[in-house]
C-alpha cells in the first residue's frame, strides 16, 4: 500500500433544501482497501456517494484523487477516472438484454457480440456467471446485481463504491459477493462499502467511516470494534433490543391459505403455484424470501386488493373470505400494513387524521353517514402518542413524516383498532434503528395479547427476533414451516433460492423464445 | 368484386395509409424516447398548410417538404419547451398544441382555400414498374410513399441496430437510471420530440400536396389521431405501424367502393369502419402481455424533474 491515498474527501457538503445532507465531511481510502460507510437511513451516505460519482454536485467540499484535485463532472467523467458504482436501487433497465445493459454504461460504444463474449469470460473468471443475451426482467435480484458488479467490473475500476449491496441478496450470495470484493481488493482496487449492517462490516471492511445526520460521528477498525461501539457511534445511543415474547398457549388457528394458486396480473411478475400456510392465535408467522418472489402477489389476495376465483382457498376463522374486499375483510378482523407506505397505505396529501379515519372509520367514526371528527382526532393523538410518532400536529400533511414515523403511524392506526390477524409487509424498510424496534415491539405486544401477526420481510435478522414459524417463499410457492428455534439463517438462505422439500430449486439460466419476441419487428 | 378493383383498392390504400405511416413513425421514436406528444394533429395541419403554400409560390416538392417538417419541428419545439424545460405535463400541452395548430393552420391558409395543386407525379420504378400486376402494385408511386418505407427501414434500424437507438429506448424505460450512467434525458428527448414533429410535417405536406393537392380547413381530420392510435395498438413496433397503416388505408378506400356500389348500409356506418377495425385488428395481434411490457416504453407520459435525485 503507498502513501497517496486513492480517494480523499475534503469538507464535503450538500444541503438540500430541507434538510443539509452532509456536512463537511471527510473521508479518506488507500488503494486495495475496504472502506465501510455506516450510518443509518437517511444519514447522507447515498448523497455523500453520489456525489463521488457525479450524479449530485456538492455544495462546498474538495476531492482529491490520487492525490490531485479534481470536479467530478457527471458518472462519464467519474467512470474515465476509473470509479464504479453499484446502485442500492438498481440502474437497470428492464426490457434490454444484459448486454444492452452493459453496453450502455460503456463510454466507448462497444459493438455487442465482442461485447457479449467478454461478459461470458470475465463473469465466469471472477465466480460470477451469466448469460448476456437474457432480458434484465427475467433475472432474479441477485443476478441482477450481478449485472451491475460485471458493468462496473468491465471498466477496470479503481475505486468500486456499493451502496447496500446485500439488502437483497440470500446469505449464500452474500458469501460469494464477499469473495469477489475480497479478490477485487487483492488486486488492489479500493472498495468503499456502504451498509448498515454491522456484522457485514465487521467481517469484511478494513476501515469504517461512520456518519449520523450528515456528520462523520468517528473513524474507526471494525475488526477492533464490537457490535455494540460501532451501533454507538452510528445511532448515538445503545443498540435497542425487543422485550421477549411471552409463552402464548397456541389459539386458534386465524388465518388459512389452502393451494392459493394465482396468474400475476404483472406480466414479469410471479405466479402462485398451491400456496399453502396457517396462523394462529398468539404467534407470529413470518415469511422469509427474496422481493419478487410472489410476495406482492399473495398480499394482494390476502388483503382483498385482489379477489381469488374459489372463495374458500383463503378463510380467516374457516369463514371463507376469497371474494370479500379489503373493506369486508376489515369487518372481520383483518388489519393490513402494505409496503407502500404512501398511495397503498396512507394519501399523501391528507393529514394524518384523515388518514387515521380510512381504516379506523369502523370504530366509532361515523354516525348516520356523517363523520365524527373529535373521535377521528382522538384516534389520530393515540396513533402519535402510543407509537411515539414525531410530528408537528395530527393536522399535518401525512407527507411531513419521515419514512419512519409515517410507518410507525400507518402501523398504529392498524394495531390501535385491535385487530384478530395483522398483515405487515417489510414493517422496517427503510425506517431508522429506533423506530424499527417500536414497530417490532408493537407487533410482539399484540401477538402476546392473543391476535395472529403475519410478517412478510426481506430481511431475515428480524424474522429471527420476532417470529414464531417461517416459512419461505420462492419463485412463487411456499416451503413448509420451521419453527424458529428449530433453524438457522443458513437454511432459511438455502431455501430461499427454492432448495426446500417439494420447492422450485435452482434453475439452470435459459433464453426463452418469448425474450427473442422484442426484437422482431 | 373482380381482381382488378381489388387491386386498385390495395394501390389506393398504400396512398391513404402514408401520412399515416409518417406521423406515427415520428411518434413512434418520440414516445420511445418517453414522451407522450398528443399534439400530432395540429403539427401535422400545420406541417399541411405550410408545405402546401410553399408548393403553391414555388412549384418546388423539395421546398415543400422542407417547409412542412420545419413547421411541424417549430411546434414540437413549443412542446419541448412546455414540458422537457418547463416540466408541464405532457397530455394537457400535446392537447394544447393540436388546438393550437387547428388555428393557427385555419389562419394560414385563409387565402389558399380555393386553390387546386397539380399534385406530383408517379415515380414508377423502371423495368420492375412493367411487371404485369406486381409492378403496378408495388413500384408504382410518387416519391413520398417510398420515402415512408425508407423511413420505416431508418426507424427500425435505428432503433434496434444502433447505440443511439439503444440509448434512446434507454431513457424511455428508465430515465432515472439514464441519468445515474450519464446521459442527458432532457436533450436526447428534446431530440426525440423534433424528429416526431417533423415526420407529423411530412405526413401533412403529403396530404395537402400529393394525396388530395387541394387546401381544406382541418383537411388532416382526424388523423393525427389516429396515428396517435396506431402507435399504442401497434405496440410501439415500427412494421406493426406500417400494417396498421395500410389497413386503415385499405379498409377506408374499401368502403367508399361499397358506398359507390350502392349497397343499402348507411355511408355513416361504413365511416366507421376503418377506425374500428384496424383498432380490433391491432388489439387481436398485439394481445401478449408481455410483449407489450417488453416495447411500451415504461416512463411514457411521465414527466422527467432531473433535479429530483
Amino acid at each position: 500500500m503507498n502513501n497517496t491515498p486513492r480517494l480523499e474527501l475534503q469538507g464535503m457538503t450538500k444541503i438540500y433544501p430541507s434538510v443539509i445532507a452532509n456536512d463537511s465531511i471527510d473521508l479518506r481510502i488507500y488503494p486495495g482497501e475496504i472502506h465501510a460507510v455506516l450510518g443509518e437511513n437517511g444519514a447522507g451516505k447515498s448523497t455523500l456517494m453520489k456525489a463521488i460519482y457525479g450524479v449530485v454536485k456538492p455544495d462546498r467540499g474538495r476531492i482529491l484523487w490520487n492525490g490531485k484535485p479534481v470536479v467530478i463532472q457527471n458518472p462519464a467523467h467519474a467512470r474515465k477516472l476509473g470509479i464504479g458504482m453499484v446502485f442500492q436501487h438498481f440502474s437497470l433497465f428492464e426490457t434490454l438484454t444484459v448486454t444492452e445493459n452493459i453496453a450502455l454504461a460503456m463510454d466507448d460504444s462497444p459493438r455487442l457480440e465482442p461485447l457479449a463474449e467478454r461478459i461470458r469470460t470475465v463473469s465466469a473468471d471472477y465466480g460470477l456467471p451469466l448469460d448476456p443475451e437474457r432480458l434484465v426482467h427475467s433475472l432474479s435480484v441477485g443476478l441482477r446485481q450481478r449485472v451491475e458488479i460485471l458493468r462496473c467490473l468491465l471498466q477496470e475500476p479503481k475505486l468500486l463504491i456499493m451502496d447496500e449491496p446485500t439488502s437483497v441478496l440470500t446469505p449464500q450470495a452474500v458469501r460469494i459477493m464477499f469473495d469477489t470484493l475480497r479478490r477485487l481488493a487483492a488486486e488492489g482496487c479500493s472498495i468503499l462499502y456502504i451498509s448498515h449492517k454491522l456484522d457485514e462490516i465487521m467481517e469484511l471492511c478494513h476501515k469504517a467511516t461512520i456518519i449520523r445526520g450528515g456528520k462523520v460521528t468517528g473513524y474507526a477498525k471494525p475488526a477492533e470494534e464490537t457490535a455494540a461501539s460501532l451501533a454507538r457511534m452510528m445511532i448515538g445511543k445503545e443498540l435497542p433490543i425487543c422485550s421477549g415474547k411471552r409463552p402464548v398457549i397456541s389459539g386458534r388457528k386465524c388465518l388459512q391459505v389452502n393451494d392459493l394458486s394465482t396468474k400475476s396480473a404483472d406480466p414479469f411478475g410471479t405466479d402462485l403455484q398451491a400456496i399453502n400456510f396457517s396462523v394462529s392465535e398468539g404467534e407470529i408467522l413470518g415469511i422469509a424470501g427474496i422481493s419478487g418472489n410472489g410476495q406482492q402477489e399473495l398480499l394482494y389476495c390476502l388483503s382483498g386488493e385482489r379477489l381469488v376465483d374459489d372463495k374458500n382457498l383463503i378463510t380467516i376463522y374457516d369463514v371463507p373470505v376469497g371474494h370479500l374486499n379489503p373493506d369486508q375483510r376489515r369487518n372481520l378482523g383483518l388489519g393490513f400494513v402494505p409496503e407502500e407506505r404512501l398511495g397503498r397505505g396512507a394519501v399523501p396529501g391528507m393529514s394524518l387524521t384523515y388518514n387515521g379515519i380510512l381504516t379506523a372509520h369502523r370504530h366509532g367514526m361515523v354516525k348516520n353517514g356523517l363523520l365524527r371528527f373529535r373521535k377521528a382526532a382522538e384516534f389520530a393523538q393515540q396513533c402519535i402518542t402510543g407509537f411515539s410518532v414525531q410530528c408537528g400536529s395530527k393536522d399535518d400533511p401525512i407527507t411531513s413524516l419521515s419514512g419512519g414515523n409515517m410507518q410507525k403511524y400507518i402501523t398504529g392506526r392498524e394495531i390501535l383498532q385491535q385487530p384478530k390477524l395483522l398483515i405487515v409487509s417489510q414493517p422496517t424498510w427503510g425506517v431508522d434503528v429506533g423506530a424499527a424496534n417500536v414497530i417490532r415491539q408493537a407487533m410482539i405486544d399484540l401477538r402476546n395479547n392473543g391476535s395472529a401477526v403475519l410478517v412478510v420481510s426481506e430481511e431475515l435478522d428480524e424474522l429471527f427476533e420476532i417470529c414464531d414459524r417461517l416459512i419461505v417463499l420462492a419463485q412463487g410457492r411456499s416451503s413448509p414451516s420451521l419453527q424458529v428455534q428449530d433453524t438457522n439463517k443458513e437454511e432459511i438462505g438455502l431455501w430461499m433460492s427454492g432448495m426446500f422439500p417439494g420447492g422450485p430449486k435452482e434453475k439452470t439460466p435459459r433464453t426463452t423464445t418469448q425474450e427473442q419476441d422484442g426484437y422482431v419487428c | 368484386m373482380d381482381f382488378a378493383i381489388f387491386i386498385k383498392i390495395l394501390i389506393a390504400a398504400v396512398a391513404a395509409g402514408t401520412p399515416f405511416v409518417y406521423a406515427a413513425l415520428g411518434e413512434l421514436v418520440t414516445e420511445k424516447s418517453g414522451v407522450l406528444n398528443l399534439g400530432v394533429e395540429g403539427m401535422m395541419l400545420v406541417g399541411a398548410i405550410t408545405g402546401f403554400i410553399a408548393m403553391a409560390k414555388t412549384g418546388s416538392l423539395l421546398l415543400a417538404v422542407g417547409c412542412g417538417m420545419t413547421a411541424g419541428m417549430l411546434m414540437a419545439a413549443i412542446f419541448g419547451v412546455l414540458t422537457l424545460t418547463l416540466m408541464a405535463n405532457q397530455v394537457a400541452s400535446g392537447l394544447a398544441l393540436t388546438i393550437f395548430g387547428i388555428g393557427l393552420s385555419a389562419f394560414l391558409g385563409l387565402k389558399y382555400t380555393s386553390i387546386a395543386l397539380p399534385g406530383i407525379p408517379e415515380l414508377p420504378i423502371p423495368l420492375l414498374s412493367d411487371i404485369p400486376v406486381l409492378g403496378k402494385l408495388f413500384f408504382s408511386y410518387d416519391i413520398l410513399v417510398y420515402g415512408s418505407l425508407a423511413l420505416l427501414a431508418i426507424v427500425s434500424w435505428f432503433l434496434y441496430k444502433t447505440r443511439a437507438g439503444l440509448i434512446l429506448r434507454g431513457v424511455g424505460e428508465a430515465p432515472k437510471s439514464a441519468h445515474a450512467l450519464g446521459y442527458n434525458v432532457v436533450r436526447i428527448r428534446y431530440i426525440a420530440v423534433l424528429f416526431g414533429g417533423a415526420m407529423a410535417g411530412l405526413g401533412g405536406v403529403y396530404l395537402s400536396v400529393a394525396y388530395t393537392p387541394v387546401w381544406v380547413e382541418g383537411m388532416v381530420a382526424g388523423r393525427g389521431w389516429v396515428s396517435l392510435a396506431l402507435v399504442v395498438f401497434a405496440t410501439w413496433r415500427p412494421l406493426r405501424v406500417l400494417f396498421g397503416a395500410y389497413l386503415f388505408g385499405a379498409i377506408t378506400i374499401a368502403q367508399f367502393h361499397i358506398q359507390g356500389l350502392g349497397i343499402d348500409i348507411p355511408s355513416q356506418l361504413l365511416s366507421m369502419l376503418p377506425y374500428l377495425a384496424t383498432i380490433l385488428v391491432l388489439v387481436v395481434i398485439s394481445r401478449d402481455l408481455t410483449a407489450i411490457r417488453l416495447n411500451s416504453p415504461a416512463s411514457l407520459g411521465i414527466t422527467y424533474h432531473p433535479e429530483n435525485q
